[in-house]
C-alpha cells in the first residue's frame, strides 16, 4: 500500500475524512514551493497534491491558472517538480502529482512513474487522462506500484463511472461540481449523489474536489466523502500573504483540518 | 465525386497514433452526445437536405474556380486555379462548418453556442448561424487577437455575440480554446461547443472535416468538367488545418494528386518565431488529443507566431498527423515575407485581396507551379478573402491611409504588368 493508501486507513481509523491539500511546485518559486506545502503539512493536512505547472491548464479557474504562469516564469521544470515532491516526501508526507498528460508523455511515461516512485511519491491524479487512454499508464502505474487517481465527474453515465473505478487505485476524484477549479460559495448539491454512485461500484475510499475552500463546506464534504480536496483555497492565500505564506497557509490548513474533525450535526 | 464517408478516425477518435480523447471526464457525456448526433445526422437524408438548403440559399455554395492567369505567370507555367472559398456568406470556409454544427446544436437541444477564433472568421461565422438560430453566443479570443483583428471583434459583437478577450497566456488561440474549454465544461448541459477546427478531442477532428469536405466535393467535381481530369497538385494553408482536410479529403485516393499543406513559417523555422507545427514540432498532446505541438522538452507549449492570426497556433489536427507521418500529404513553412508578397502579387494580377491565411497557400502554390512545370494544374484552397487584413498588410507595406506619398502611383504604370517582389512596395 503507498503512502497515500496508509494516511487514508488512517483517518479512516480514526472515523473521518482526510484533508487533501493541493499546491502547484515552484509556486512562487522551488524553495518557496517546498516551504509552502511543508506549512500545509504542519497545518494538519493528510495527503498533499503537489501540481506539476503546466501552460495550458483547460481544468484549472483563473486562480489555480495564474499560479502555474507564476511558477512556470520562475522556471518550474519537471525535475524541479520532481525534487519538490523528494523534499516532501522526505520529510514522511504521503503525497501525489497531479498533472495534466502531456508533461507525463514527454519526460516518458515509464520513467516519470519510476522517478514518482523514486522520489517517494504515491501516484498520480490525471485531470485530462482518462482510462481510455490510459494504456501506458496502467503499465507504468503496475511496475512501478503508484496508485492512480482518475476523475469522475456529475455527468459521468453509471458506465462510465464503473470503467474509470475498474482502473483506479488509492482513491477515486470526484469532481464535486461541473466546472473547473475554484472556490464556490456553497457546497456542491450534485456531490453527495456522486459520491452515492461512486460507491456503488467501489470499495475504494472516494475524494471530493472542485468548490471546497472554508472549514464549513470541509466538515459538510467530509460527512460523505472519504477525502475532501482543497486546492484553489490554499492558492489564494499563497497570493493574498505573499511572503506570509507559510504562516497564512498553516492557519488555513488548520482551519480545514478542525472542519474535516468536526461531529456531524445532530439533528 | 466520391461520396464515400473516409474509413478513420475510428471508433475511439484516432488517427493511426493520432487524435483520441484528452479531456476531463466532465466532458465525455457531451463529446459522446456530439458523436452519436453526428453519426444520425450524417446519416440522415433530412438532415442532410437542411445543410444543403442553407449552404446554397445562405452561404452561396457552391463556390467557383477561377482560374488566376497572370498570377499563373509567376508560376513557372503551371495553371493555378483558385476555389473561392472568400466569396462564401461571412468572408470565409469556416460558415460551411459552423452551419453544420449550429444544425447540431439545435437536434441536441442545446441553446447556447460558444467557440474560440484566431482571427476572427470562424467567431464571426459562429455568431452569424448563432442569430439565423436564435441562439446565445459567447466567442472567445486572445486579447492579442482582439487588437489585431479589431473589426471582426466589432462585426461579432454587431451580430449579437459576446465577445470575451482572454488575457492568460500568450493572448492568443491557444488561450482562447483553454477558455472556450473551461466555459464548455461549466455550462455543457445547455452549450454546445463550435469547434473550429480539424483538432481538438474526437469527434470534432471528423465532424468538422465531413462538413468542409464539400470544398474538395465541389472542387474535384468542378475540376473535372472544366479539364476533364483531375489537378496534379492541391495546396492549402494548414493552421488547425480545417479548410485544408476540407479540400484534401476529396482527394485522399487519387495518387496521382499530390497535395500539398503549407504552414505559418513565421520570421523563419530557424528563429524560433514561427507556427510551423508538423515541420518543426514533435508528437504530443494539446486541446484534447495527441497530434503534433510546438513544445519544449518538458512538454510546456511553446508560444507561436505568425503574421496571420489565424495560423498563429501551436497545435494542428490530428488527420494532418497522420497524413504526414504516412506520407499522403507533404507538408512545408511558408514564411511571413513569402505569404505577403504572394498576397501582393495576387492583389494586382487578379484583383483578389486574399486573407493572411490564404496567402500562404498562394505562396506555396508559386513553388508548387514552379516544381510541376508548364501545363500542370494546381488547385489553391482560398480560403478567405482579406478584408480582415487590410490593415496588416498596410502596415506591412508601409501604406496607410496618412501616408500621402504613397508609392503605389509610381507602381501603377500602364502597362507594366506586375511589380517585382520585395518590400516596400
Amino acid at each position: 500500500m503507498t503512502a497515500v493508501g496508509e494516511a487514508l486507513r488512517r483517518c479512516r481509523a480514526e472515523g473521518r475524512a482526510a484533508l487533501v491539500g493541493y499546491l502547484p511546485a515552484c509556486f512562487p518559486d522551488v524553495e518557496r514551493g517546498i516551504a509552502n506545502l511543508q506549512a500545509l503539512l504542519d497545518g494538519g493536512v493528510d495527503i498533499l497534491e503537489i501540481g506539476l505547472p503546466y501552460s495550458d491548464p483547460v481544468l484549472d479557474g483563473p486562480v489555480i491558472a495564474r499560479a502555474a504562469d507564476v511558477a512556470l516564469r520562475a522556471g518550474s521544470t519537471t525535475a524541479a517538480v520532481l525534487r519538490t515532491l523528494e523534499a516532501v516526501a522526505a520529510s514522511g508526507a504521503a503525497a501525489v502529482i497531479m498533472t495534466y498528460w502531456n508533461p507525463v508523455e514527454q519526460y516518458g511515461v515509464d520513467r516519470f512513474a519510476a522517478a514518482v516512485a523514486a522520489a517517494g511519491g504515491s501516484g498520480l491524479v490525471t485531470p485530462d487522462l482518462l482510462p481510455d487512454e490510459a494504456e501506458a499508464w496502467l503499465a507504468a502505474s503496475d511496475a512501478h506500484g503508484l496508485d492512480r487517481i482518475f476523475l469522475v465527474a456529475p455527468s459521468s453515465t453509471d458506465e462510465r463511472i464503473a470503467l474509470t473505478v475498474r482502473f483506479c487505485r488509492g482513491f477515486v476524484y470526484a469532481a464535486s461540481v461541473m466546472g473547473v477549479t475554484g472556490v464556490r460559495e456553497r457546497a456542491s448539491v450534485q456531490a453527495p449523489e456522486l459520491v452515492a454512485r461512486v460507491r456503488r461500484y467501489t470499495s475504494l475510499p472516494v475524494g471530493v474536489g472542485l468548490g471546497v475552500g472554508t472549514a464549513e463546506q470541509a466538515a459538510e464534504v467530509a460527512q460523505y466523502a472519504d477525502a475532501v480536496i482543497v486546492g484553489s483555497a490554499f492558492v489564494r492565500c499563497v497570493f493574498d500573504a505573499g511572503d506570509d505564506a507559510p504562516a497564512a497557509l498553516r492557519k488555513l490548513a488548520a482551519d480545514l483540518a478542525a472542519g474535516v474533525r468536526r461531529m456531524p450535526a445532530t439533528g | 465525386m466520391s461520396g464515400v464517408r473516409p474509413a478513420l478516425p475510428d471508433a475511439a477518435g484516432h488517427f493511426g497514433p493520432f487524435g483520441g480523447r484528452f479531456v476531463p471526464e466532465a466532458l465525455v457525456a457531451a463529446l459522446d452526445e456530439l458523436a452519436a448526433a453526428h453519426a444520425v445526422a450524417m446519416a440522415d437524408p433530412d438532415f442532410q437536405r437542411e445543410l444543403r438548403q442553407l449552404l446554397t440559399s445562405y452561404a452561396g455554395r457552391p463556390t467557383p474556380i477561377t482560374e488566376a492567369r497572370r498570377f499563373s505567370e509567376h508560376a513557372g507555367g503551371a495553371r493555378i486555379l483558385l476555389k473561392r472559398e472568400d466569396l462564401t456568406h461571412t468572408g470565409s470556409h469556416k460558415i460551411n462548418n459552423v452551419l453544420g454544427q449550429a444544425l447540431l446544436t439545435v437536434r441536441m437541444g442545446k441553446k447556447r453556442v460558444i467557440a474560440e477564433t484566431g482571427a476572427g472568421q470562424h467567431g464571426v461565422a459562429t455568431a452569424t448561424a448563432a442569430a439565423l438560430f436564435g441562439l446565445d453566443c459567447t466567442i472567445y479570443m486572445g486579447e492579442e487577437d482582439t487588437r489585431r483583428q479589431a473589426l471582426n471583434v466589432a462585426r461579432m459583437r454587431l451580430l449579437g455575440a459576446d465577445v470575451v478577450p482572454v488575457d492568460a497566456g500568450t493572448r492568443t488561440l491557444k488561450d482562447a480554446i483553454n477558455e472556450a474549454f473551461r466555459d464548455w465544461v461549466t455550462t455543457v448541459e445547455y452549450t454546445h461547443y463550435v469547434f473550429g477546427t480539424v483538432a481538438g478531442p474526437h469527434p470534432f477532428p471528423a465532424v468538422v472535416r465531413d462538413f468542409q469536405r464539400i470544398i474538395g466535393d465541389e472542387t474535384r467535381t468542378q475540376v473535372l468538367d472544366a479539364l476533364g481530369r483531375l489537378p496534379d497538385a492541391v495546396v492549402a494553408c494548414v493552421g488547425g488545418g480545417s479548410n485544408a482536410i476540407g479540400i484534401f479529403t476529396a482527394f485522399l485516393a487519387d495518387p496521382q494528386v499530390r497535395l500539398y499543406g503549407f504552414e505559418a513559417g513565421g520570421e523563419g523555422i530557424e528563429t524560433g518565431r514561427h507556427a510551423a507545427t508538423l515541420s518543426a514540432g514533435s508528437r504530443g498532446v494539446l486541446h484534447g488529443a495527441r497530434t503534433y505541438v510546438l513544445q519544449d522538452a518538458d512538454g510546456q507549449t511553446r508560444p507561436s507566431h505568425s503574421i496571420s492570426a489565424g495560423l498563429d497556433y501551436p497545435g494542428v489536427g490530428p488527420e494532418h498527423a497522420w497524413l504526414r507521418e504516412t506520407g499522403r500529404v507533404c507538408y512545408q513553412p511558408v514564411t511571413d515575407a513569402e505569404a505577403m508578397d504572394a498576397f501582393r502579387l495576387l492583389a494586382r494580377t487578379e484583383g483578389i485581396l486574399a486573407a493572411l491565411e490564404s496567402a500562404h497557400a498562394l505562396a506555396g502554390a508559386l513553388r508548387v507551379g514552379r516544381e510541376l512545370g508548364p501545363g500542370s494544374v494546381v488547385v489553391v484552397s482560398l480560403s478567405g478573402r482579406g478584408d480582415k487584413d487590410v490593415q496588416t498588410a498596410a502596415r506591412w507595406f508601409g501604406l496607410d491611409a496618412s501616408d500621402r506619398s504613397s508609392r503605389s502611383a509610381a507602381y501603377r504604370r500602364p502597362g507594366s504588368g506586375v511589380d517585382v517582389p520585395g518590400r516596400p512596395m
